[in-house]
């Protein structure tokens, strides 16, 4: 048993995780004709808890409370991982990103996140404002105006073959090169 | 139910399969009725989907800026491979028409493209490289102990919120 969380507390290799999400999408399917995707969650808790007579939120959210129930799944399984199976060794990133990283003042890399950048403190500075509340705006509003996200979009979607979940997933994913590439490494200088 | 309660769901059927129309999933396919608690079933999914998440650090900022910047085959590896399991799942399912384990035909809902597809999706494209985090890692890294994670979450379903105000007034 020791040995067998020893085991799982090293990071998970792409070939073990990613057909393992995979799997998720026969599983839902199985277990209740549910279509993978997290993003509708945000939706669904617009829904229950300030509909404001908006007609995009006037729906009855309870028939998809399963996708709440999904994702505080989620948010457990991130509680048991971080206490369970947590990582005994500082995280491994490229060096380029390291070195670039220092050049913005971001030193502790131990982590999964960079805690200098995400924390209570820095969320009053531009570059902690624009990382999180500006950031986390986009991923909600972008997600349901792009009518989905990684899970629904590139994962689901592309699965069964639906040609706007392609175009979503390629306007994602240059959306992200455009921003870590050209745009944040000065936000990162604020 | 009372008699507004009756008229709220129904205005709400009028306006549903259009609103959901645009989004990939939000459509509830089963016509069974259980009771709430069967619901568990679906939490039991998301903690190892969540485990998932955390162990092979897809919710790692740095992962992200790696795959964005190419710096790293990680991320692509996790969605290539989950992408090729799940396409031969979908395949085998209709192939040899398995039904879910009560019993009911599976069924896949063709999606309409909309130039939101574009625009929105684009504008999360910035929110994933800024946060590091699409949805389903920003509830994973809050439950792993990234707590100030829990404003970027609120930010986000302020934006859904800011979404659904602006909709009929944005271009699809």
């Amino acid at each position: 048993m020791n040995y067998l969380i020893e085991k799982l507390s090293q990071p998970w290799p792409w070939y073990v995780a990613g057909p393992l999400i995979g799997l998720t999408i026969p599983f839902l399917l199985l277990i209740g004709n549910k279509a993978f995707g997290i993003s509708a969650s945000m939706r669904h808790i617009c829904a229950a808890c300030l509909p404001a007579k908006i007609p995009f939120f006037q729906y009855d959210w309870k028939k998809e409370v399963w996708n709440l129930f999904f994702v505080g799944g989620v948010f457990a399984g991130g509680i048991i991982a971080a206490i369970v199976l947590a990582s005994p060794d500082p995280i491994q990133i490229d060096d380029q990103l390291r070195a670039e990283l220092y050049g913005y003042g971001v030193t502790n890399i131990s982590s999964l996140m960079p805690t200098e950048l995400f924390n209570v403190n820095s969320l009053l500075t531009v570059r902690g404002f624009f990382l999180m509340i500006v950031g986390g705006f986009l991923v909600g509003f972008g997600t349901r105006y792009g009518g989905g996200c990684t899970s629904g979009h590139a994962i689901m979607g592309i699965s069964s073959l639906q040609i706007p979940s392609i175009i979503a997933t390629c306007c994602f994913m240059a959306g992200g090169f455009i921003m870590a590439n050209f745009i944040l490494p000065f936000i990162l200088t604020l | 139910m009372s008699k507004a309660g009756s008229m709220e769901i129904k205005s709400a059927e009028n306006t549903d399969f259009e609103v959901r129309s645009l989004d990939v999933m939000c459509v509830n396919e089963s016509q069974l009725q259980h009771p709430w608690w069967y619901n568990f079933k679906y939490s039991v999914a998301g903690i190892f989907f969540g485990i998932l998440l955390v162990k092979a650090e897809i919710i790692s900022w740095y992962r992200i800026q790696e795959m964005f910047r190419l710096q790293s085959f990680h991320m692509y590896g996790v969605i290539g491979s989950a992408v090729a399991v799940g396409m031969l799942s979908i395949w085998l399912i209709k192939k040899f028409k398995i039904k879910t384990i009560y019993g009911e035909p599976i069924e896949f809902h063709s999606k309409k493209f909309s130039k939101g597809n574009v625009y929105g999706s684009l504008l999360f494209g910035f929110g994933w490289a800024l946060t590091g985090a699409c949805p389903g890692p920003l509830y994973a890294q809050i439950g792993s102990g990234f707590i100030v994670v829990v404003v970027t979450l609120l930010s986000a379903i302020a934006g859904t919120w800011i979404y659904g105000y602006f909709r009929e007034r944005l271009p699809h």
